[in-house]
């Protein structure tokens, strides 16, 4: 068993095995495909997820969706670590 | 009647036939025949059918699914058409060759069933002989082969003595996420109810236990708990509302709102062999007889939270009652609720009876 993830500036987040980004053509939405569950994501929870590539820090991820949407560093910062933490958390992603 | 969206998910009862023998088996008194069974391209028609209507997960079962040796080949079927594929197995008939087979035919996830945490408990309550340990060296297979695996852990009077060992048994097993679920009282389990009905001070430990656990396993290991309802105030949304978001489909192709749903007698079921998945899912009378709220009789009717829970389980209702369309007694709104609370307080307090073992002829 791994030890719990602690989503910090430098993690590096990836969805884990067993789950994936779809798109849902007959409900027009995106979503994460999990074991026996589904987690509908909004526009901003899309946005974050698709830039979590295996690769990216969260420090990336932040810098880049800030430029995007012109908004306070420290607000997205907050957001995507809350996301990012939750699902971590529900073993959704792995960091 | 609200706006009919897509069900979300499908339950492909592949067979009835099972080498384990558990007394709370979800599958009905009466199990389906081998000959009577949908071919592998039949199941592939309802399985397009489904994704066509817009189902995102399949969830293969049985019985024992993997007795199909076509299994691998729905699999593939499954994934091909973007379906989230989940295998519900008791495991002991897996190896290692089945499991890469399943794998490369794009299996997502596997859900293994243990009956005890130890063979003793195991292999009684499963009444499978060497399956504990058959199925322990399955979930380190299913762990090397690098696939999530959720254990399902059906408690009950019989084993819920060892839960903290259940749980470190799952956590050993490395497993992602546990399912703990006290046994829910239809058919199969209906019928031992005597023999699995814990007090309401066991269950009482049981959530003690299991909350602590969470907190101690935080982003670790996922934990889900099912309570038993007979001890609830408020009924389960059972399936998220008859008919809203959920299939299922028998061995020989009838379609059900649940698994349970044939132990509603007054219903009749269509099949796949006759009738298109999408008509029977938006027009067949069984699936539009206890949709939404409309059906509903009082206190339902004019509850709050009429589309919480959709007025629990129409199963339940007619297991104890004898009318579907009744309130769930397991509502402490309901006026039987009281019977039932005392069906559940009598049989814990009794000692427990033989098992009657689930096998063809024996309901």
């Amino acid at each position: 068993m791994s030890e719990r993830a602690v989503i910090d500036e430098a993690s590096v987040p990836r969805l884990a095995r067993g789950t994936r980004l779809q798109f849902d053509q007959h409900r027009d939405r995106w979503f994460v495909q999990a074991p026996e569950r589904l987690f509908v994501l909004d526009p901003i929870a899309l946005e974050i997820v698709k830039r979590c590539d295996g690769a990216a820090t969260v420090n990336t991820i932040v810098d880049d969706l800030a430029g995007k949407f012109s908004a306070p560093r420290d607000v997205i910062l907050r957001d995507v670590s809350a996301l990012l933490q939750d699902f971590t958390d529900k073993g959704v992603m792995t960091a | 009647m609200n706006e009919l969206s897509p069900p979300l998910a499908l339950l492909a009862e592949l067979t009835h036939r099972c080498p384990l023998q558990c007394p709370y088996c979800s599958n009905p008194l009466n199990l389906e025949r081998t000959s009577g069974e949908l071919t592998t391209a039949e199941w592939q028609r309802a399985i397009d059918e489904a994704a066509g209507l817009g189902i995102l997960q399949i969830h293969f079962s049985g019985g024992e699914p993997t007795v199909r040796r076509d299994l691998e080949a729905l699999v593939r079927h499954a994934h091909d058409r973007g379906l989230y594929t989940n295998l519900i197995t008791a495991g002991v008939m897996l190896d290692a060759e089945r499991i890469r087979g399943l794998v490369e035919a794009g299996l997502d996830h596997v859900q293994l069933s243990f009956q005890d945490s130890e063979p003793g408990g195991g292999d009684r309550i499963g009444g499978f002989k060497g399956g504990h340990a058959k199925k322990i060296e399955v979930a380190g297979l299913i762990r090397a082969a690098g696939l999530p695996l959720t254990l399902n852990l059906v408690v009950h009077r019989q084993n819920l003595q060892h839960l903290e060992d259940l749980i470190a048994m799952a956590v050993e097993l490395d497993a992602h996420r546990m399912e703990i679920a006290h046994v829910q009282y239809y058919g199969w389990a209906f019928k031992n109810r005597a023999a699995l009905m814990p007090t309401r001070a066991q269950l009482e430990a049981a959530t003690a236990t299991v909350t602590a656990a969470r907190e101690r396993l935080k982003g670790k290991v996922v934990i889900d708990y099912v309570v038993p309802d007979y001890y609830a105030r408020r009924p389960k949304s059972c399936m998220g509302g008859w008919g809203r978001q959920f299939l299922n489909i028998s061995p020989t192709g009838r379609v059900l709102p649940c698994h349970a749903a044939e132990s509603v007698t007054t219903l009749s079921f269509d099949s796949v062999r006759q009738r298109p998945l999408g008509d029977i899912w938006r027009n067949s009378e069984a699936f539009n007889r206890y949709r939404g709220t409309d059906w509903m009789p009082e206190p339902c009717r004019s509850c709050e939270r009429r589309e919480i829970d959709w007025g629990g389980c129409r199963c339940q209702a007619f297991a104890i009652l004898g009318d579907a369309g009744a309130t769930d007694p397991a509502c402490g709104l309901s006026p039987f609720h009281d019977q039932l609370v005392q069906l559940a307080e009598t049989d814990a307090a009794t000692a427990p009876p033989e098992f009657v073992y689930r096998r063809i002829g024996a309901g």
